[in-house]
């Protein structure tokens, strides 16, 4: 096992640097002068200029320049915002809750949703509760989700009224925040509604971010669960008289649920991607708007920090899926 | 005129059997495989209209796609109050003709697909079958790049990529195909791994085939199966990502009639004008459907596994 888990991670660590690289690159491909473009001001007299140019490290050689710019990141200095002043990282930690927040969300809806309708089809195969389910899925799983959004607005909270259309919580309600996560910070709050409020205002991005990690998720079960469902402990356990619940719930599910947990790790860099879009529709302050708006803005100090803080969540997301995967499934660790 | 029957059939008779022989209808055995999901049919034939609408679209579309009709702003469907049967699905904002644009608007659509698939594709397939032939630090080196790309979520990375080459229909294309290369790069060296120690390449081999004929010819084709439902897959995630890159205002720029840019333009009316944004997103989703149905049916029909034989 041990054996297992240093192989993965040494797998990991070249794409860390290569993701480093990336971030590096970045400025220095952008059409512009690199250090106006992260100083951010025009027309710099020569010695701030000099200075700035000092500062970033742009008269050192370009394999200097990146071991100045590795430097940097160990001591956790990844830049500071044009726009904000403020660092990225410390920017990065103000908003991540609030994706992170949202992402949850959608992920458990996926799940609790996704899940039980994969089973139910695979259980009725071929009939029209199978059908209708696929379908729906297959339908989910081509949605443009910012679509999807446009039109959620339009029909609950345009036409019934239903739900609030952008931010997390009303303008009423006012608190600092202790976890960053609003659902319970309005909890702590004891604000009266402020719950109801913060819950009403995640409600579409929920569905939105959701859906296609919830198709994906319910095309998923319901492959594992009819590959299970033919195996041979599943008819023993038919056999031995068995109630159904007791053998497609615990016998099959519980064996069908492993390249389930893959999956639903795997949707993690798709729940970022959608939440760029879902975040942006909504006006809901998480770090997908917040790279949408940078790179519109040109505040590129943040691009370069975000792309690099977000694609390490993600490896290292991937890395625990895989870790995972290994420890629930002995089978894997001794493939190469 | 009797005679003719006669002299057709003997022509034929040579030909047809011969044909079969040798290659026992390869396309026959995968269209009866295909005809069997009836899902697969009906997308197939939803995308032959949308490919032929997309042809004819400026015999088809009933007015011009960026002409405005300053008296018919925010015109709606002809069932709505107010609707007329000039602009059959209304207008937007600037009095342009919602039917006519979404027509033409499926032309940008699966030319974006078919330019990014093959974009993706031939550098997916060179670099897979590079990285399995070559093994040792160049497939390594190649695997890695693949895991970085893999490792940004992949609007991000075509966002950041636009925001270097520029916002534009174009480049959104070289960004998207960027992004969904990796896959194809993943598929093509497992397929080049579990072929290449086969009896018929080694065959190839010892009877002095060289390197670029082993790669391209005798073992890619065997490789195709998994590339083709790959493609079908792309194609539709390349129409949704630049509808996507599109609708963030870094696709195709206005007035083209591109689905996800018609959206960004529709943004602020989603309240007072519902047609002008539901067309344009119901044609995306329509056509991405029909896509993955035929992705679907395609992986069914080559799937050996599922093959019942």
């Amino acid at each position: 096992m041990v054996g297992f888990i240093l192989r993965r991670i040494a797998i990991v660590i070249p794409t860390f640097f290569g993701i480093s690289i990336v971030a590096f690159a970045f400025v220095r491909v952008l059409p512009g002068d690199p250090v106006l473009l992260l100083a951010g001001e025009r027309g710099m007299d020569a010695a701030r200029y000099q200075e700035a140019l000092h500062r970033y490290g742009f008269d050192l050689p370009i394999w200097q320049q990146y071991l100045h710019y590795l430097g940097q990141l160990l001591q956790g200095d990844f830049g500071a915002s044009i726009n904000t002043k403020k660092p990225v990282l410390v920017d990065f930690f103000t908003l991540f809750p609030a994706t992170l927040e949202l992402s949850l969300c959608a992920i458990i809806f996926a799940v609790v949703l996704g899940v039980p309708a994969g089973v139910l089809a695979a259980t009725r195969r071929g009939r029209l509760a199978d059908h209708s389910l696929m379908s729906v899925a297959l339908v989910g799983y081509s949605m443009p989700i910012f679509w999807w959004a446009l039109i959620l607005i339009i029909v609950v909270s345009g036409w019934a009224g239903l739900t609030p259309v952008s931010g997390r919580i009303g303008l009423t309600y006012f608190f600092k925040p202790v976890t960053g996560f609003m659902l319970i910070d309005s909890l702590i709050s004891g604000q009266k509604g402020a719950f109801a409020s913060a819950l009403n205002h995640l409600i579409l991005p929920t569905i939105v971010l959701g859906t296609i990690p919830l198709a994906v998720i319910a095309r998923q079960t319901r492959s594992a669960m009819l590959e299970v469902l033919g195996e041979d402990y599943v008819r023993t356990a038919r056999a031995k008289g068995l109630s159904v619940w007791r053998v497609v719930g615990i016998h099959a599910l519980r064996n069908a649920l492993i390249p389930v947990i893959t999956t639903i790790g795997l949707q993690v860099g798709v729940l970022l991607a959608g939440a760029i879009l879902t975040e942006t529709i909504f006006s809901w302050p998480g770090i997908g708007k917040w790279m949408v708006d940078s790179i519109f803005r040109r505040d590129y100090p943040v691009v370069q920090g975000g792309l690099l803080l977000i694609a390490t969540m993600v490896v290292f997301v991937n890395l625990a899926v895989d870790l995972i995967y290994g420890l629930i499934n002995p089978r894997i660790r001794h493939v190469r | 005129m009797a005679e003719l029957p006669v002299e057709k059939a003997d022509r034929r008779v040579p030909a047809e059997p011969r044909g079969a022989m040798a290659r026992p209808g390869r396309l026959t055995e995968f269209w009866r495989y295909y005809r069997e999901n009836r899902g697969a049919v009906i997308g197939l034939w939803f995308l032959g209209i949308v490919v032929v609408l997309a042809i004819l679209a400026d015999l088809v579309a009933p007015h011009s796609p960026i002409e405005q009709y300053r008296d018919a702003l925010l015109r709606p469907p002809v069932w709505e109050n107010g609707g007329t049967w000039d602009f059959v699905l209304g207008t937007d904002a600037i009095g342009r003709d919602m039917l006519s644009r979404i027509i033409h608007g499926a032309r940008y659509s699966l030319f974006i697909g078919a330019v990014v698939v093959t974009l993706a594709l031939i550098g997916g397939v060179t670099l897979g079958l590079i990285a399995g032939f070559m093994r040792g630090w160049v497939d390594t080196v190649i695997m890695r790049l693949m895991d970085i790309i893999l490792a940004f979520p992949s609007l991000l990375l075509a966002l950041v990529l636009v925001a270097i080459l520029g916002p534009g229909l174009f480049n959104a294309m070289i960004a998207i195909a960027v992004v969904l290369q990796p896959h194809y790069v993943r598929l093509t060296r497992a397929a080049v791994l579990s072929e290449r120690t086969k009896d018929y390449v080694i065959a190839a081999r010892v009877s002095g085939a060289g390197m670029l004929r082993l790669m391209f010819i005798t073992i890619l084709p065997n490789c195709m199966a998994p590339l083709i439902v790959q493609a079908s897959l792309s194609f539709s995630n390349a129409i949704l990502e630049a509808a996507a890159l599109g609708f963030l205002g870094m696709g195709a720029q206005p007035p083209t009639p591109e689905w996800g840019t018609m959206l960004a333009d529709a943004r602020e009316l989603i309240l007072r004008a519902w047609w002008v944004v539901t067309w344009p997103g119901l044609a995306i989703l329509l056509t991405v459907i029909a896509i993955n149905l035929i992705g679907d049916g395609l992986r069914d029909a080559l799937d050996p596994k599922l093959k019942r034989s």
